[in-house]
């Protein structure tokens, strides 16, 4: 039988939770035994090449390029997990949610003490992904069907919950290992 | 010595003295009621509804309903922490509550009773209110991200420290806690004061402190929230 693929994304995120994937140290030998690695930063695949059983998405959603990648994850995995307080509740990013949008770009762009910018524009490129009104958690976006909050998960938590679902048995993580720090 | 008053809670029978609230009598016999706006010191408020139980059926605060003879207390039931769960959701959605870099993190009560509930995520929409910082104070601050509007500080202000330097103003959405004077730095607010002490979540501070318990260490990390009142409990059969 054909190993079940796991994607991973970075969204507006750090990649912190992804570091803390790596984390799981010399299980990830055990890991790759288990599950194939497609589209991910792990393996730079940057398309999918099938169905996948588990996608983990860190980040929450700051622009239009990571809501069409949310989306892709979605039609693409069977079960979608919101890994980390970014995907969760918009994290750090979400700091800008209580100011309002042009007065961030103004500051980043135009009135910022290190911005120098003579005409005043903001960056338009057409080939930077517009940014949102508002950075949004992941399962505001799309369904999502777990959560594993914390800045980051612990590899522990990730590790639980990934063998969890691999074998097909409920997501019960022990009360340490669900934290929102 | 107050009279003895047998009430029965999730269908065990518990002794308490007349005059206490169910929350009270409840925790004295090993039983906790999850809570916030109470505490222990202060006179009750019964506002955040977290400590709902069923009294003979209906919802009520116990932290201000008293104790009668024969009355039937319903706590740990699952339509109970459903209740208590949206609550503790609303309460996290209409704030801003970056747990990730907030000194109270690991000691917050609200915090913790999210992990004793087993909330991974609110399924309500975040709000993202816009929320004022006063942090004109030397050595306390006030952070309204994460005030939950539950009047510890100003019971504790008034009732222990014989002050008045926290008032609720505004209603509904607009509520908040305000401060005697233009900011806290104008009212006669000090650090050893109660009510620098009396916040339950990260929204009443006091400086030079922050993170000095490593992560691991701290009151919530590994013993969910109410396990001291638990442990009162006698043991089953004993
Ligand atoms: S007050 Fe409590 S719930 Fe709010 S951010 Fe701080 S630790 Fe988290
Ligand atoms: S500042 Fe703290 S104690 Fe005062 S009302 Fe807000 S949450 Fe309660
Ligand atoms: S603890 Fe009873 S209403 Fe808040």
């Amino acid at each position: 039988m054909a190993k079940p693929k796991i994607a991973t994304t970075s969204l507006a995120g750090c990649f912190g939770c992804h570091m803390s994937l790596l984390d799981i140290d010399e299980r990830i030998l055990e890991l790759v035994e288990l599950v194939e690695f497609d589209k991910s930063p792990v393996d730079d695949i940057k398309n999918f090449t099938g169905r996948c059983a588990i996608g983990l998405v860190e980040g929450g959603c700051c622009n239009e390029h990571n809501v069409d990648v949310l989306r892709e994850f979605r039609r693409h995995c069977d079960i979608l997990i919101s890994v980390g307080d970014c995907a969760t509740m918009g994290g750090i990013p979400a700091l800008r949610n209580t100011v309002p949008l042009r007065e961030c770009l103004d500051e980043a762009f135009v009135n910022g003490p290190s911005v120098h910018n003579p005409d005043g524009k903001y960056p338009d490129d057409p080939e930077i992904p517009l940014i949102l009104d508002k950075v949004y958690p992941a399962h505001e976006v799309v369904k999502i069907d777990y959560f594993l909050p914390g800045c980051p998960p612990t590899a522990d938590t990730l590790w639980e919950a990934l063998v969890a679902l691999l074998n097909d048995k409920p997501v019960e993580l022990p009360y340490q290992l669900v934290k929102y720090d | 010595m107050s009279q003895s008053v047998m009430f029965m809670i999730d269908g065990v029978q518990v002794e308490g003295r007349a005059g206490q609230s169910i929350l009270e009598a409840a925790g004295e016999a090993g039983v906790y009621i999850p809570r916030l706006c109470y505490k222990e010191g202060l006179s009750p408020h019964g506002s955040c509804r977290v400590c709902t139980v069923m009294v003979n059926g209906r919802p009520m605060s116990a932290c201000t309903s008293p104790i009668s003879l024969g009355m039937i207390v319903e706590n740990d039931s699952p339509r109970v922490a459903q209740l208590r769960r949206d609550l503790i959701e609303m309460l996290f959605v209409a704030g801003n509550h970056f747990c990730m870099f907030c000194e109270k993190s690991g000691d917050c009560e609200l915090q913790a009773l999210a992990y004793r509930f087993g909330i991974t995520a609110p399924k309500y929409p975040y709000m993202f209110p816009k929320r004022e910082v006063d942090a004109s104070h030397p050595d306390i601050f006030i952070d309204r991200n994460r005030c939950i509007l539950c009047g510890r500080c100003v019971r504790a202000s008034k009732e222990l420290d014989g002050k008045n330097v926290f008032q609720f103003v505004g209603r509904s959405a607009e509520k908040r806690i305000a401060v005697n004077g233009e900011a806290l730095a104008d009212t006669d607010a000090a650090v050893t004061d109660a009510a620098a002490d009396a916040c339950p979540v990260g929204a009443i501070l006091k400086k030079g402190v922050g993170y000095v318990v490593p992560v691991g260490k701290r009151e919530y990390d590994d013993k969910p929230i109410g396990s001291d009142i638990e442990a009162k409990r006698p043991a089953a059969g004993s």
